[in-house]
């Protein structure tokens, strides 16, 4: 290329290669992301996605079934707990319920239970707690610690006597996520987060009341899973054997929205 | 090698006599490389669109403003909303790319990365997840099955771990590579220390270093051994670190490419295809 005679047709070609492949490089990478754009709306396609959530949720269970999420000391919790999601339910029914101080709120235990239950707040309150101070983790990639009190969940399905035939736990909330009635926030977990140790239904954050927009009157702290599968607002738990029938049939309000059942990634 | 090769009495190979071209790549080489070029890009467009979910950095267990080391996001100027980049205290201007860029419609909308580097385009976290752990696997798997295979068949010790003789030449070997001066004939046979030092760092570094970090986001995983993840700084600094990761691995790509250019496109291409390489004259 140093040469000062005219370039040679061996370089022209070269330089055409070259802006050929330039074009073609171009070309591929917008076809590539055209492509998984067109894939993610191909419902095969994202039935093979969707494996890899059971892969690793399987993987998971095999590694840690009662395996322990870290527990924080007092000089970790964030001065103000992040809140998400909802922060205030709509409707005039939560609104008299938090002006009433939770008085006329019930929490009640059903479906395949032998022994169906309904506690008061103060019932919930005066059940033996745990106290733990856990990091929570939301889908979009924040954390927050703070300090969470309340019942074990295994303490309440003991008392309700669970049914053999129940294979999962079905959180029904207070809160509409959109104008119709069909959107209440519900989440639903299987028996080995139900049962686990750190599974609490906390009223207590950070040594206060459960503010309203962190849940009040009661939240599921489900430690080893992502935040949007510890619902807020919780009024009643459902024993089912599966959760087909349930609202948009996969589990949960971000579930029916495309989310993984599975948040323990 | 050439020196020894010019001793007189032996049958005196003259450059005509060389082979032209050597069989460089081994059938399983080729196959994962080319499995993990496509791991690597969708493992990156559908990380930036996950990051784009919460577009910041933190180094710490938790997300608090006062740990925050990076951040893209919008500033009002002049009643436009303009993106910048704040890395640490200092903030960048970048609009067009990072914080605001061109949608589907062509006008300027709100979002970290901009859609052409995201997988999906368009926002949409639960399908990039899906993309994103789905090619976690296939990469995790790939880079198992390379690493076994690289020591087992001897690729790691041939190949790949410089010699002393090598090591001693590196001043050298930069030299070469600062003035776009790259090995012919015999020499060109093995890689030379920097790509060894390049590729290696990337295989036993910033690999491990990618996946580890994925696993400190989970907070199942992060409850086999309570407290691993501190050794990583905590969950958002593991974050962090994945983050750095991948764009070292960027990097490493983009100067990866440039060789690949610039000592010969064709052949190189060739070579991770057939596995057959033309010695450069």
């Amino acid at each position: 290329m140093k040469t000062m005679n005219p370039t040679p047709p061996f370089f022209q070609q070269r330089r055409e290669r070259r802006k050929l492949l330039r074009t073609g490089i171009a070309v591929a990478a917008g076809t590539a992301l055209a492509g998984c754009d067109a894939l993610s709306h191909n419902n095969a396609a994202v039935q093979v996605l969707r494996s890899a959530e059971d892969l690793s949720r399987s993987v998971h269970r095999v590694l840690g079934r009662r395996a322990m999420a870290q527990e924080f000391t007092a000089k970790d919790i964030a001065p103000k707990f992040r809140a998400n999601g909802t922060t205030m339910p709509s409707g005039e029914d939560y609104a008299a319920m938090v002006a009433a101080g939770f008085s006329e709120w019930r929490l009640t235990i059903d479906g395949l239970v032998a022994n169906p239950l309904e506690f008061t707040l103060q019932e919930v309150m005066a059940m033996p707690a745990r106290t733990q101070i856990t990091r929570h983790d939301c889908v979009e990639g924040w954390s927050c610690i703070g300090q969470w009190k309340g019942p074990r969940l295994s303490q309440l399905l003991h008392m309700a006597q669970v049914k053999p035939e129940a294979k999962f736990v079905v959180f029904h909330c207070l809160d509409k996520m959109e104008a119709d009635e069909d959107s209440m926030y519900y989440e639903s977990v299987d028996l080995d987060d139900a049962y686990h140790e750190q599974t609490i239904l906390a009223w207590e954050l950070n040594g206060k009341p459960l503010p309203v927009e962190n849940g009040a009157p009661l939240r599921a702290r489900i430690e080893r899973q992502l935040g949007y599968k510890q619902p807020k607002y919780l009024h009643r738990i459902e024993l089912v054997s599966d959760f087909a029938d349930i609202s948009g049939g996969k589990g949960g309000y971000w579930e029916d929205q495309g989310y993984s059942w599975y948040g323990g990634i | 090698m050439t020196s020894a090769a010019a001793a007189p009495t032996a049958p005196v190979p003259t450059a005509a006599r060389l082979p032209k071209t050597i069989y460089r790549h081994r059938a399983p080489v080729r196959v994962m490389h080319w499995v993990n070029v496509l791991c690597m890009i969708i493992l990156l467009g559908s990380g930036l669109q996950i990051f784009n979910a919460h577009p910041a950095l933190y180094w710490g267990h938790d997300s608090r403003d006062e740990t925050r080391v990076l951040q893209i996001t919008q500033r009002q100027v002049a009643g436009e909303w303009r993106g910048v980049t704040r890395v640490g205290s200092a903030e960048f201007a970048t609009h067009g790319v990072l914080g605001t860029s061109r949608g589907e419609d062509g006008a300027y909308a709100a979002r970290a990365f901009p859609s052409w580097a995201t997988i999906p385009g368009p926002q949409w976290l639960s399908m990039a997840r899906m993309w994103h752990f789905f090619f976690a696997w296939i990469f995790v798997l790939n880079g198992i099955a390379y690493v076994l295979w690289t020591v087992l068949s001897g690729h790691l010790r041939q190949d790949l771990l410089p010699t002393r003789k090598e090591w001693r030449g590196i001043g050298r070997s930069i030299l070469d590579h600062i003035k776009l001066r790259h090995p012919h004939g015999e020499e060109a046979r093995r890689y030379n220390v920097l790509q060894n030092i390049a590729y290696l760092s990337i295989v036993f570094g910033v690999l491990p270093l990618i996946v580890i970090g994925g696993w400190a986001m989970s907070p199942m995983m992060d409850s086999f051994a309570p407290g691993w993840v501190d050794l990583l700084g905590g969950r958002q600094s593991a974050r962090t670190l994945h983050f750095i990761a991948a764009l070292l691995l960027v990097a490493f790509v983009l100067v990866h490419l440039f060789e690949v250019i610039v000592t010969g496109l064709v052949n190189n291409l060739r070579s991770m295809i057939t596995g057959y390489w033309r010695l450069p004259k």
